[in-house]
Protein backbone atom coordinates (compact mmCIF):
# COMPACT_ATOMS: atom_id res chain seq x y z
CA UNK A 1 0.00 0.00 0.00
CA UNK A 2 1.94 3.38 -0.84
CA UNK A 3 -0.25 6.42 -0.59
CA UNK A 4 -0.36 7.28 -4.25
CA UNK A 5 -1.95 4.15 -4.99
CA UNK A 6 -4.46 4.28 -2.11
CA UNK A 7 -5.38 8.16 -3.32
CA UNK A 8 -5.91 7.02 -6.70
CA UNK A 9 -8.51 3.84 -5.83
CA UNK A 10 -10.56 6.08 -3.61
CA UNK A 11 -10.85 8.78 -5.86
CA UNK A 12 -11.62 6.82 -8.38
CA UNK A 13 -14.34 5.39 -6.76
CA UNK A 14 -15.88 9.43 -7.78
CA UNK A 15 -15.75 8.76 -11.36
CA UNK A 16 -17.58 6.97 -14.07
CA UNK A 17 -16.72 3.46 -15.46
CA UNK A 18 -15.32 3.09 -18.64
CA UNK A 19 -16.98 0.30 -20.45
CA UNK A 20 -14.39 -3.14 -20.59
CA UNK A 21 -14.16 -2.71 -24.89
CA UNK A 22 -13.19 1.19 -24.30
CA UNK A 23 -10.50 0.47 -22.38
CA UNK A 24 -8.95 -2.37 -24.13
CA UNK A 25 -9.94 0.30 -27.32
CA UNK A 26 -8.03 2.86 -25.38
CA UNK A 27 -4.71 0.90 -24.71
CA UNK A 28 -4.93 0.07 -28.01
CA UNK A 29 -5.47 -4.32 -26.86
CA UNK A 30 -7.16 -6.59 -29.10
CA UNK A 31 -9.22 -9.36 -27.18
CA UNK A 32 -9.54 -12.39 -29.38
CA UNK A 33 -9.44 -16.46 -28.91
CA UNK A 34 -5.42 -18.24 -29.31
CA UNK A 35 -5.98 -21.65 -29.43
CA UNK A 36 -8.63 -23.62 -27.25
CA UNK A 37 -7.20 -25.65 -25.12
CA UNK A 38 -9.79 -25.83 -22.53
CA UNK A 39 -13.06 -27.05 -21.85
CA UNK A 40 -14.85 -26.13 -18.87
CA UNK A 41 -17.89 -27.82 -18.14
CA UNK A 42 -21.04 -26.39 -15.64
CA UNK A 43 -22.69 -29.68 -14.40
CA UNK A 44 -25.46 -27.25 -12.64
CA UNK A 45 -26.42 -24.85 -9.88
CA UNK A 46 -27.40 -27.42 -7.10
CA UNK A 47 -24.90 -26.98 -4.55
CA UNK A 48 -24.96 -27.58 -0.65
CA UNK A 49 -24.15 -24.38 0.22
CA UNK A 50 -25.04 -20.57 -0.62
CA UNK A 51 -22.22 -18.66 -0.81
CA UNK A 52 -22.03 -15.00 -0.42
CA UNK A 53 -19.42 -14.53 -3.45
CA UNK A 54 -21.04 -17.30 -5.31
CA UNK A 55 -21.57 -15.26 -9.08
CA UNK A 56 -23.81 -17.78 -10.12
CA UNK A 57 -26.42 -17.56 -7.01
CA UNK A 58 -25.88 -21.33 -6.89
CA UNK A 59 -27.61 -23.27 -3.69
CA UNK A 60 -29.62 -26.00 -2.44
CA UNK A 61 -32.92 -24.50 -4.40
CA UNK A 62 -31.60 -24.30 -7.94
CA UNK A 63 -33.30 -26.81 -10.27
CA UNK A 64 -30.81 -26.14 -13.00
CA UNK A 65 -28.63 -29.27 -13.25
CA UNK A 66 -27.10 -31.15 -16.64
CA UNK A 67 -29.20 -34.18 -17.87
CA UNK A 68 -27.85 -37.66 -18.98
CA UNK A 69 -28.44 -36.17 -22.58
CA UNK A 70 -26.64 -33.10 -22.42
CA UNK A 71 -23.56 -34.99 -20.47
CA UNK A 72 -23.35 -37.36 -23.58
CA UNK A 73 -23.59 -34.60 -26.09
CA UNK A 74 -20.65 -32.73 -24.13
CA UNK A 75 -18.76 -35.86 -24.03
CA UNK A 76 -18.83 -36.72 -28.02
CA UNK A 77 -17.92 -32.84 -27.91
CA UNK A 78 -14.39 -33.51 -25.87
CA UNK A 79 -13.88 -36.94 -27.87
CA UNK A 80 -14.10 -34.71 -31.50
CA UNK A 81 -12.05 -31.55 -29.83
CA UNK A 82 -9.24 -32.42 -28.15
CA UNK A 83 -8.67 -30.38 -25.16
CA UNK A 84 -5.76 -30.64 -23.04
CA UNK A 85 -7.80 -29.73 -19.66
CA UNK A 86 -11.27 -30.81 -18.97
CA UNK A 87 -12.53 -28.98 -15.62
CA UNK A 88 -15.43 -29.56 -14.04
CA UNK A 89 -17.43 -26.75 -12.18
CA UNK A 90 -20.97 -26.20 -10.67
CA UNK A 91 -22.77 -25.50 -8.04
CA UNK A 92 -21.77 -28.43 -6.42
CA UNK A 93 -20.71 -31.03 -9.49
CA UNK A 94 -20.49 -33.66 -6.63
CA UNK A 95 -24.26 -33.21 -6.84
CA UNK A 96 -25.19 -34.04 -10.36
CA UNK A 97 -26.45 -37.82 -10.78
CA UNK A 98 -24.20 -38.21 -13.87
CA UNK A 99 -20.70 -36.98 -12.61
CA UNK A 100 -19.27 -40.63 -12.32
CA UNK A 101 -20.13 -41.28 -15.78
CA UNK A 102 -18.26 -37.92 -16.53
CA UNK A 103 -15.69 -38.44 -15.02
CA UNK A 104 -15.19 -42.08 -16.60
CA UNK A 105 -15.71 -40.69 -19.77
CA UNK A 106 -14.01 -38.11 -19.97
CA UNK A 107 -10.80 -38.74 -18.11
CA UNK A 108 -9.32 -40.69 -21.27
CA UNK A 109 -10.29 -37.42 -23.58
CA UNK A 110 -7.77 -34.97 -21.75
CA UNK A 111 -4.21 -35.41 -20.40
CA UNK A 112 -6.25 -33.24 -17.15
CA UNK A 113 -9.34 -33.70 -15.64
CA UNK A 114 -10.24 -31.35 -13.10
CA UNK A 115 -13.10 -31.01 -10.36
CA UNK A 116 -14.18 -28.10 -8.61
CA UNK A 117 -14.85 -28.51 -5.29
CA UNK A 118 -16.76 -26.93 -2.38
CA UNK A 119 -15.16 -29.38 -0.22
CA UNK A 120 -17.59 -29.66 2.06
CA UNK A 121 -19.86 -31.73 0.14
CA UNK A 122 -17.23 -34.47 0.03
CA UNK A 123 -18.01 -35.46 3.94
CA UNK A 124 -21.11 -37.02 2.95
CA UNK A 125 -20.71 -40.91 3.13
CA UNK A 126 -22.89 -40.92 -0.12
CA UNK A 127 -19.98 -39.38 -2.03
CA UNK A 128 -16.94 -41.89 -0.96
CA UNK A 129 -17.70 -43.74 -4.00
CA UNK A 130 -17.36 -40.56 -6.15
CA UNK A 131 -13.96 -39.73 -4.31
CA UNK A 132 -12.64 -43.01 -4.95
CA UNK A 133 -13.26 -42.96 -9.16
CA UNK A 134 -11.78 -39.77 -8.55
CA UNK A 135 -8.31 -40.71 -6.85
CA UNK A 136 -8.69 -44.07 -9.03
CA UNK A 137 -8.63 -41.56 -12.32
CA UNK A 138 -6.15 -39.19 -10.88
CA UNK A 139 -8.53 -36.04 -11.19
CA UNK A 140 -7.17 -33.15 -9.78
CA UNK A 141 -9.36 -31.40 -7.46
CA UNK A 142 -9.39 -28.07 -7.07
CA UNK A 143 -11.06 -26.73 -3.85
CA UNK A 144 -12.54 -23.39 -2.58
CA UNK A 145 -10.94 -22.72 0.73
CA UNK A 146 -11.19 -18.55 1.02
CA UNK A 147 -9.44 -18.24 4.24
CA UNK A 148 -7.97 -19.55 7.03
CA UNK A 149 -9.67 -17.46 9.54
CA UNK A 150 -12.90 -19.45 10.67
CA UNK A 151 -14.87 -16.52 11.25
CA UNK A 152 -14.49 -14.67 7.91
CA UNK A 153 -14.88 -17.91 5.90
CA UNK A 154 -18.35 -19.17 7.56
CA UNK A 155 -19.40 -14.99 6.84
CA UNK A 156 -18.81 -15.66 3.23
CA UNK A 157 -19.75 -19.44 2.67
CA UNK A 158 -22.36 -20.50 5.52
CA UNK A 159 -21.89 -21.58 9.39
CA UNK A 160 -20.07 -24.83 9.99
CA UNK A 161 -18.62 -24.76 6.38
CA UNK A 162 -14.85 -24.28 7.69
CA UNK A 163 -14.67 -26.62 10.02
CA UNK A 164 -16.16 -28.91 7.21
CA UNK A 165 -13.58 -27.63 4.86
CA UNK A 166 -11.18 -28.64 7.26
CA UNK A 167 -12.30 -32.34 7.94
CA UNK A 168 -12.34 -32.71 4.14
CA UNK A 169 -9.09 -31.73 3.55
CA UNK A 170 -8.03 -34.24 6.10
CA UNK A 171 -10.12 -37.12 3.89
CA UNK A 172 -8.23 -36.11 1.13
CA UNK A 173 -4.61 -36.08 2.75
CA UNK A 174 -5.52 -39.22 4.34
CA UNK A 175 -6.25 -40.52 0.99
CA UNK A 176 -2.33 -39.26 -0.31
CA UNK A 177 -4.10 -36.01 -2.50
CA UNK A 178 -1.82 -32.73 -1.83
CA UNK A 179 0.70 -35.85 -0.79
CA UNK A 180 4.46 -35.47 -2.65
CA UNK A 181 4.95 -38.06 -4.79
CA UNK A 182 1.28 -39.69 -5.04
CA UNK A 183 0.69 -37.81 -8.27
CA UNK A 184 -2.77 -36.99 -7.25
CA UNK A 185 -3.38 -32.91 -7.33
CA UNK A 186 -5.18 -31.25 -4.67
CA UNK A 187 -4.93 -27.70 -5.45
CA UNK A 188 -6.85 -24.66 -3.14
CA UNK A 189 -8.68 -21.37 -4.31
CA UNK A 190 -8.66 -18.27 -2.13
CA UNK A 191 -11.11 -15.57 -2.80
CA UNK A 192 -11.11 -12.55 -0.24
CA UNK A 193 -14.07 -12.50 2.09
CA UNK A 194 -15.88 -9.14 0.79
CA UNK A 195 -15.14 -6.26 -1.18
CA UNK A 196 -11.39 -6.03 -1.32
CA UNK A 197 -9.02 -7.55 -4.05
CA UNK A 198 -6.80 -10.93 -3.65
CA UNK A 199 -3.45 -11.06 -2.26
CA UNK A 200 -0.88 -11.96 -5.13
CA UNK A 201 -0.61 -15.64 -5.59
CA UNK A 202 2.69 -16.17 -4.28
CA UNK A 203 2.76 -14.68 -0.90
CA UNK A 204 -1.18 -16.29 -0.15
CA UNK A 205 0.20 -19.26 -1.09
CA UNK A 206 3.18 -19.52 1.18
CA UNK A 207 1.25 -18.43 3.74
CA UNK A 208 -1.84 -20.99 3.46
CA UNK A 209 0.96 -23.29 3.33
CA UNK A 210 2.78 -22.56 6.40
CA UNK A 211 -0.64 -22.00 8.73
CA UNK A 212 -2.47 -25.26 7.50
CA UNK A 213 0.63 -27.17 8.59
CA UNK A 214 1.07 -25.71 11.82
CA UNK A 215 -2.63 -25.52 12.82
CA UNK A 216 -4.09 -28.52 11.02
CA UNK A 217 -1.27 -30.52 9.41
CA UNK A 218 -3.02 -30.20 5.92
CA UNK A 219 -0.83 -30.24 3.17
CA UNK A 220 -2.01 -29.12 -0.80
CA UNK A 221 0.09 -29.05 -4.02
CA UNK A 222 -0.90 -24.82 -5.19
CA UNK A 223 -3.10 -22.00 -4.66
CA UNK A 224 -4.55 -20.06 -6.74
CA UNK A 225 -5.56 -16.37 -5.43
CA UNK A 226 -9.22 -15.00 -7.48
CA UNK A 227 -11.23 -11.46 -7.43
CA UNK A 228 -14.58 -11.99 -6.44
CA UNK A 229 -16.56 -11.21 -9.47
CA UNK A 230 -19.67 -8.84 -9.11
CA UNK A 231 -21.94 -11.22 -10.59
CA UNK A 232 -24.94 -12.65 -9.03
CA UNK A 233 -25.31 -13.32 -5.19
CA UNK A 234 -22.20 -11.38 -5.03
CA UNK A 235 -23.31 -8.27 -7.17
CA UNK A 236 -26.43 -8.30 -4.86
CA UNK A 237 -24.46 -8.14 -1.76
CA UNK A 238 -22.65 -5.42 -3.16
CA UNK A 239 -25.20 -3.25 -3.76
CA UNK A 240 -27.25 -3.94 -0.58
CA UNK A 241 -23.77 -3.60 1.46
CA UNK A 242 -23.39 -0.03 -0.47
CA UNK A 243 -19.92 -1.55 -1.74
CA UNK A 244 -20.87 -1.88 -5.24
CA UNK A 245 -19.58 1.66 -7.39
CA UNK A 246 -16.31 2.01 -4.81
CA UNK A 247 -15.21 -2.01 -5.73
CA UNK A 248 -16.40 -1.51 -9.68
CA UNK A 249 -13.66 1.34 -9.33
CA UNK A 250 -11.24 -0.40 -7.44
CA UNK A 251 -11.40 -3.52 -10.48
CA UNK A 252 -11.24 -1.28 -13.13
CA UNK A 253 -8.61 1.36 -11.54
CA UNK A 254 -5.97 -2.05 -11.16
CA UNK A 255 -6.73 -2.52 -15.05
CA UNK A 256 -3.22 -4.33 -15.96
CA UNK A 257 -2.92 -4.42 -19.87
CA UNK A 258 -0.01 -7.09 -19.26
CA UNK A 259 -2.77 -9.74 -17.94
CA UNK A 260 -5.07 -9.19 -21.22
CA UNK A 261 -2.96 -11.83 -23.22
CA UNK A 262 -2.86 -13.90 -20.88
CA UNK A 263 -6.74 -14.22 -19.93
CA UNK A 264 -8.39 -17.79 -19.53
CA UNK A 265 -11.02 -16.61 -22.21
CA UNK A 266 -8.70 -16.57 -24.75
CA UNK A 267 -7.98 -20.27 -24.16
CA UNK A 268 -11.10 -21.63 -22.73
CA UNK A 269 -15.04 -22.72 -23.91
CA UNK A 270 -17.19 -23.39 -21.16
CA UNK A 271 -20.61 -25.14 -21.45
CA UNK A 272 -23.60 -24.73 -19.29
CA UNK A 273 -26.04 -27.52 -17.95
CA UNK A 274 -28.00 -27.12 -20.83
CA UNK A 275 -25.70 -27.40 -23.27
CA UNK A 276 -25.05 -24.14 -24.43
CA UNK A 277 -21.24 -22.19 -24.89
CA UNK A 278 -19.41 -19.35 -23.31
CA UNK A 279 -16.07 -17.68 -23.53
CA UNK A 280 -15.96 -18.15 -19.76
CA UNK A 281 -18.07 -19.12 -16.55
CA UNK A 282 -18.70 -15.52 -15.62
CA UNK A 283 -20.32 -15.12 -19.40
CA UNK A 284 -22.23 -17.61 -18.37
CA UNK A 285 -23.67 -16.15 -15.43
CA UNK A 286 -24.19 -13.34 -17.63
CA UNK A 287 -25.79 -15.31 -20.33
CA UNK A 288 -23.16 -13.75 -22.93
CA UNK A 289 -23.11 -16.21 -24.81
CA UNK A 290 -20.19 -17.49 -27.14
CA UNK A 291 -18.48 -14.56 -29.21
CA UNK A 292 -21.74 -12.69 -29.18
CA UNK A 293 -23.86 -16.07 -30.64
CA UNK A 294 -26.17 -18.38 -28.94
CA UNK A 295 -24.79 -21.91 -29.97
CA UNK A 296 -25.27 -25.20 -28.84
CA UNK A 297 -22.57 -27.94 -27.95
CA UNK A 298 -23.86 -30.32 -30.13
CA UNK A 299 -23.75 -27.80 -33.38
CA UNK A 300 -19.99 -27.25 -32.89
CA UNK A 301 -17.52 -29.41 -34.77
CA UNK A 302 -14.83 -28.50 -32.89
CA UNK A 303 -12.76 -25.80 -30.50
CA UNK A 304 -13.46 -22.05 -31.18
CA UNK A 305 -11.31 -20.89 -34.14
CA UNK A 306 -8.34 -19.07 -33.32
CA UNK A 307 -8.88 -15.22 -33.64
CA UNK A 308 -12.58 -15.16 -33.01
CA UNK A 309 -14.22 -13.13 -31.23
CA UNK A 310 -14.91 -12.48 -27.12
CA UNK A 311 -18.31 -11.43 -25.73
CA UNK A 312 -16.87 -9.10 -22.72
CA UNK A 313 -18.66 -6.97 -20.07
CA UNK A 314 -17.49 -4.79 -17.09
CA UNK A 315 -17.02 -7.83 -14.83
CA UNK A 316 -14.45 -8.69 -17.12
CA UNK A 317 -12.12 -6.14 -15.00
CA UNK A 318 -12.12 -8.90 -12.27
CA UNK A 319 -9.98 -10.82 -14.91
CA UNK A 320 -7.32 -7.58 -15.62
CA UNK A 321 -6.86 -6.77 -11.92
CA UNK A 322 -3.54 -6.31 -10.99
CA UNK A 323 -1.92 -10.13 -11.92
CA UNK A 324 -5.16 -11.13 -13.73
CA UNK A 325 -7.17 -14.48 -13.04
CA UNK A 326 -6.48 -18.17 -14.43
CA UNK B 1 -17.87 22.18 7.63
CA UNK B 2 -20.11 20.09 10.02
CA UNK B 3 -17.20 17.62 9.93
CA UNK B 4 -13.26 17.76 10.16
CA UNK B 5 -12.60 14.38 8.36
CA UNK B 6 -14.56 13.51 5.15
CA UNK B 7 -13.61 10.28 3.25
CA UNK B 8 -12.84 12.29 0.22
CA UNK B 9 -10.30 14.71 1.53
CA UNK B 10 -8.27 11.47 1.54
CA UNK B 11 -8.10 12.24 -2.69
CA UNK B 12 -7.27 15.76 -2.19
CA UNK B 13 -4.03 14.40 -0.34
CA UNK B 14 -1.62 15.05 -3.62
CA UNK B 15 -2.62 18.44 -3.28
CA UNK B 16 -0.58 18.71 -0.23
CA UNK B 17 2.72 18.95 -3.10
CA UNK B 18 1.36 22.16 -4.99
CA UNK B 19 3.25 24.46 -2.43
CA UNK B 20 6.47 22.50 -1.37
CA UNK B 21 6.62 20.42 -4.29
CA UNK B 22 10.18 19.11 -3.64
CA UNK B 23 9.42 18.18 -0.19
CA UNK B 24 6.15 16.31 -1.04
CA UNK B 25 7.98 14.24 -3.94
CA UNK B 26 10.65 13.65 -1.30
CA UNK B 27 8.13 12.63 1.15
CA UNK B 28 6.09 10.23 -0.82
CA UNK B 29 9.46 8.66 -3.09
CA UNK B 30 10.53 8.18 1.17
CA UNK B 31 7.35 6.40 1.89
CA UNK B 32 6.97 4.28 -0.78
CA UNK B 33 10.31 2.81 -0.16
CA UNK B 34 9.92 2.33 3.06
CA UNK B 35 6.88 -0.25 2.00
CA UNK B 36 7.89 -2.37 -0.50
CA UNK B 37 9.42 -5.58 0.19
CA UNK B 38 12.71 -5.52 2.34
CA UNK B 39 13.73 -7.37 5.67
CA UNK B 40 10.06 -6.99 6.94
CA UNK B 41 7.60 -8.80 4.17
CA UNK B 42 5.09 -5.62 3.07
CA UNK B 43 2.21 -7.90 4.88
CA UNK B 44 3.64 -7.10 8.17
CA UNK B 45 4.60 -3.53 7.24
CA UNK B 46 0.74 -3.11 6.68
CA UNK B 47 0.03 -4.85 10.25
CA UNK B 48 2.51 -2.24 11.86
CA UNK B 49 0.72 0.83 10.16
CA UNK B 50 -2.51 -0.39 11.14
CA UNK B 51 -1.60 -0.13 14.82
CA UNK B 52 0.42 2.98 14.37
CA UNK B 53 -2.49 4.33 12.67
CA UNK B 54 -4.85 3.69 15.84
CA UNK B 55 -2.32 5.01 18.14
CA UNK B 56 -2.46 8.15 16.22
CA UNK B 57 -5.79 8.11 16.01
CA UNK B 58 -5.27 9.14 11.86
CA UNK B 59 -9.04 8.04 9.95
CA UNK B 60 -7.46 8.30 6.51
CA UNK B 61 -4.79 5.84 7.62
CA UNK B 62 -7.27 3.43 9.52
CA UNK B 63 -9.37 3.07 6.07
CA UNK B 64 -6.31 2.76 3.74
CA UNK B 65 -4.25 0.33 6.12
CA UNK B 66 -7.58 -1.94 6.57
CA UNK B 67 -8.09 -2.54 3.10
CA UNK B 68 -4.39 -2.99 2.48
CA UNK B 69 -3.70 -5.29 5.30
CA UNK B 70 -6.70 -7.56 3.82
CA UNK B 71 -5.32 -7.30 0.17
CA UNK B 72 -1.83 -7.92 1.61
CA UNK B 73 -3.17 -11.28 3.35
CA UNK B 74 -3.61 -10.43 6.96
CA UNK B 75 -7.23 -11.53 8.66
CA UNK B 76 -9.53 -9.78 10.95
CA UNK B 77 -8.15 -11.54 13.95
CA UNK B 78 -4.62 -10.64 12.79
CA UNK B 79 -5.13 -7.65 12.45
CA UNK B 80 -7.41 -7.02 15.61
CA UNK B 81 -4.28 -8.42 17.60
CA UNK B 82 -1.90 -5.95 16.31
CA UNK B 83 -4.46 -3.17 17.30
CA UNK B 84 -4.01 -4.52 20.84
CA UNK B 85 -0.71 -4.58 20.54
CA UNK B 86 -0.77 -1.25 20.17
CA UNK B 87 -3.18 -0.32 22.78
CA UNK B 88 -1.06 -2.32 24.95
CA UNK B 89 2.09 -0.07 24.66
CA UNK B 90 -0.01 3.24 24.68
CA UNK B 91 -1.76 1.86 27.76
CA UNK B 92 1.31 0.97 29.01
CA UNK B 93 3.54 3.97 28.46
CA UNK B 94 0.65 5.70 30.62
CA UNK B 95 0.82 3.54 33.94
CA UNK B 96 4.52 2.91 33.95
CA UNK B 97 4.59 7.35 34.22
CA UNK B 98 2.72 6.05 37.54
CA UNK B 99 6.30 5.28 38.47
CA UNK B 100 7.08 8.94 38.44
CA UNK B 101 3.74 9.49 40.01
CA UNK B 102 5.15 7.27 42.95
CA UNK B 103 8.30 9.01 43.16
CA UNK B 104 7.39 12.14 43.49
CA UNK B 105 5.02 11.12 46.47
CA UNK B 106 7.95 9.04 48.27
CA UNK B 107 9.66 12.43 47.96
CA UNK B 108 7.07 15.32 49.17
CA UNK B 109 5.61 12.81 52.18
CA UNK B 110 6.36 11.83 55.42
Amino acid sequence: MNPGQALQEIGAAERPLDPFRQTLARQALQLERGRTTTLQINVGLLCNQSCRHCHLGAGPDRQENMSTETAEEVIAYAERSGFDIIDITGGAPELNPNIQTLIKQLYSLAPRLMIRSNLSVLNDRERDELTGLLKDRRVVIVASFPSYNEAQSDSQRGKGVFQASIDALRKLNAMGYGQSGTGLELDLVSNPTGAFLPTPQGQMEQRFREVLKKKWGIVFNHLYSFANVPLGRFRQWLLQSGNLESYLQRLASRFNPCAVEGLMCRTLVSVSWDGYLYDCDFNLARDLPLGGTRTHVSHMEGPPEPGSAIAVGDHCYTCTAGAGFT
Amino acid sequence: MDTYYKPEDLAKFEEIGKEAPDLARKFFDYYNAVFAEGALTEREKALIALAVAHAVQCPYCIDAFTQGCLEKGSNVAEMTEAVHVVTAIRGGASLVHGVQMRNIVQKISM
